[in-house]
């Protein structure tokens, strides 16, 4: 196992926790802010990635296919919070998860009606299908690189919004104490409806970023879910800096898990064993960090609410 | 007399009903969503040109042909085929592409007695211990990847690294390929069934710095597999492949990245014989000018056993003893050629090293090298008590 090797995966791991972070923020800032559980969100990642999937097949123009996406994401956003969310911000938390699963399961027939259930092939920019020569010896896939760029990028630019701009403020008063945000006459009601639809431009800049190297096709918004709300829980609820450090956290957990335990056990145990025992015990590998980040501290890594 | 009415409709829709039995019921559970979609639709696509071709019909009797989406899902699955056995109470099962899928279902068809024709997957458990008179392969999973081995042992490949999805025949398919495979293998590495992002393994197989990669990966996972592995400067690496990771699904999607790249199949679409000839163009009117792939061909095949079945059993499909001899003794002409049924069910046939590149009009494809290996027989028989 040479230094190129754990390089490689290391990038890898980024790549996977920025796209992570692109999904669990907006997740963490409607449930930390709203105190409303969207499961949904995961569907706004899945059109996010079919329109620019099919998009980007038409034009063949990947930013405006990026673009694209997420305009029709955000318009689907904040039609589904006029008709459906904004009712559900006073109820308790298992209305809110039976009505957005309830969102989910519409969200797929939908897609189904529109594009078949045939999953869709979204390819990599002609421009980015290519290798760059990181180092000697270490071609790295130029398209990841974007990822990783875009990803960084806009988490910086996340940052500045919330922690430099008055909207940001607002953001973070309502993700601390949101009635006494509203007793100061924040209008929360103008700041959710913000935060709902830079949530969902964000979940679909995800998915069209992810579409190239995922498969485009119903139910990934429920796959791509149950990581980002790992990502959540460890972070702290609420916390855009905690979403950050927690996705790439598990990026680089879950790929770890992939690239060295397998080979790792393949050391000790008999092939068939191993090949059986190896991606079991990888895929729990985020659910172990999450227990252990829990056990020591319940309220996440970086909690909003002090 | 309202009463009377509703008695006068019930014993019409009774009597519709009987007429509606009477007809032979094959059930099709299509793959057309799931890890398996792009297969599972060109499989639909050799059924249909096949359902087209009997008229309706199979050994000259009406027939009914059921085909339901179950997503590549062994619970699923298990549930149509429930559905299919106990409601429309079907003569003939065939659909599934996973292996998964076929051993999830093989036990309740073969206690109602219901021929399971498959149209894809040959476990190696229902070639061997678990071999059933009820079931009928096409190949046996291993039978593609023993030919591929010896196909790298010509190409003087001295060590290599084997990828494939960790479900039954993804194992199936590795231990064909170590079977006759003479050089070292550097790494074999199992991934999750519908994995997209090979990211991690790609690294692993950089690292392995193998002469050759053999790749069992079907659909959409061979298609990113090799569009990462392209991406990932990878391309200088020679890969080899059984023809389910490079077919025409793949071969399509991925483009120029394919040319070269060496598959074994029993069957492909330049393959000389006049049954194959008739498909091939048949296919290529009904489906815009594309190829069919190794799935449509087996597809279309497997209707045709079953025609030729009714016809020779006299069209009794409730004797299934009859049926069963039939099938065992298949008088249609297959489109891979001639092949005989070994002791269990699974063909004794040829196995043809392809190749990919380009037709006369320049569309990227799969042409016939050769044979490699010549009326084979699969490495499980020996188990099979029958």
């Amino acid at each position: 196992m040479d230094a190129i090797f754990v390089f490689e995966q290391l990038l890898n791991g980024l790549g996977y926790g920025l796209m992570l972070f692109l999904i669990a923020a907006g997740l963490t800032l409607v449930f930390g802010i709203m105190d409303t559980m969207n499961l949904a969100h995961g569907s706004l990642y899945m059109a996010g990635a079919y329109v620019a999937a099919r998009v980007h097949e038409a034009s063949g123009m990947f930013v405006l296919a990026v673009a694209a996406a997420a305009l029709v994401t955000v318009a689907v956003a904040a039609l589904l919070e006029v008709l459906v969310i904004r009712r559900l911000y006073r109820r308790d938390h298992l209305v809110q998860v039976l009505a957005t699963f309830g969102i989910i399961l519409i969200a797929d027939d939908v897609v189904k009606a529109i594009w078949g259930v045939a999953p869709l092939m979204a390819s990599t920019p002609a421009v980015l299908a290519g290798p760059v020569q990181l180092a000697e010896g270490l071609p790295y896939p130029s398209y990841r690189l974007l990822l990783i760029g875009a990803g960084l990028l806009v988490a910086l630019g996340l940052y500045l919004l919330v922690n430099r701009t008055r909207i940001g403020m607002l953001v973070r008063a309502g993700a601390s104490n949101r009635q006494m945000a509203e007793f100061m006459g924040v209008r929360v009601g103008t700041v959710f409806a913000f935060v709902f639809a830079l949530g969902a431009a964000l979940a679909a800049l995800a998915g069209a970023l992810m579409a190239p190297i995922s498969s485009v096709q119903i139910g990934m918004g429920e796959a791509i879910l149950i990581p980002a709300l790992v990502v959540i829980v460890i972070g702290g609820i609420g916390s855009i800096r905690g979403a950050f450090v927690a996705a790439l956290l598990v990026g680089l957990v879950d790929t770890a898990g992939r690239a060295f335990l397998p080979p790792a056990l393949r050391a000790v145990l008999p092939p068939a064993v191993a090949a059986d025992l190896g991606p079991a015990l990888a895929g729990i590998a985020m659910y172990v960090l999450m227990a252990a980040v829990l056990t020591l501290k319940p309220a996440g890594l970086f909690p909003a609410r002090a | 007399m309202p009463q009377m009415k509703n008695l006068a409709a019930i014993l019409a829709l009774c009597a519709a009903a009987t007429v509606h039995a009477a007809d032979i019921k094959v059930g099709i559970a299509l793959d057309i969503s799931g890890p398996f979609s792009a297969l599972g639709a060109e499989a639909r696509d050799g059924f249909e040109l096949a359902i087209e071709k009997l008229g309706g019909k199979l050994g000259g009797q009406p027939a009914e042909f059921l085909r339901t989406d179950f997503g590549g899902s062994p619970e699923q699955a298990n549930q149509l085929v429930a559905r299919y056995l106990q409601r429309d109470k079907i003569d003939f099962f065939t659909g599934p592409i996973g292996s998964n899928a076929a051993l999830a279902v093989g036990p309740a068809l073969f206690a109602a007695r219901v021929p399971y024709l498959s149209s894809n997957p040959g476990p190696s458990a229902y070639a061997g211990d678990k071999c059933n008179p009820y079931f009928f392969a096409q190949y046996q999973n291993d039978t593609y990847d023993e030919a591929a081995g010896k196909v790298a042992n010509e190409k003087g490949y001295r060590n290599v690294v084997l990828i494939a999805p960790n479900y039954p025949a993804g194992k199936d398919h590795l231990n064909g390929f170590k079977r006759l495979y003479e050089g070292a293998v550097k790494d074999e590495i199992y991934t999750r069934l519908g994995q997209i992002d090979y990211a991690a393994e790609i690294a692993q197989i950089r690292a392995a710095k193998p002469d050759a990669v053999f790749f069992f990966l079907p659909g959409a996972m061979g298609i990113n597999f090799v569009k990462q592995f392209v991406g990932g400067g990878l391309k200088d690496v020679p890969l080899i492949a059984p023809g389910f990771s490079a077919d025409e699904d793949v071969i399509q999607a991925v483009g120029e990245p394919m040319v070269g790249v060496l598959n074994t199949a029993h069957w492909t679409h330049d393959l000389p014989g006049e049954a194959n000839a008739e498909f091939v163009a048949a296919f290529r009117k009904k489906y815009d000018g594309r190829y069919p792939s190794v799935y449509a061909a087996m597809a279309y095949d497997t209707l045709m056993a079953m025609d030729a079945a009714v016809r020779d059993a006299g069209g009794k499909v409730d004797d299934r003893e009859a049926v069963l001899k039939a099938l065992k003794k298949p008088s249609f002409k297959s489109v891979r050629g001639d092949f005989v049924y070994g002791a269990n069910n699974y063909p004794v046939q040829n196995y043809y090293l392809r190749e990919v590149g380009k037709d006369a009009e320049g569309r990227l494809t799969n042409k016939l090298v050769g044979i490699t290996l010549e009326k084979h027989q699969d490495a499980y028989v020996g188990a099979c008590r029958m």
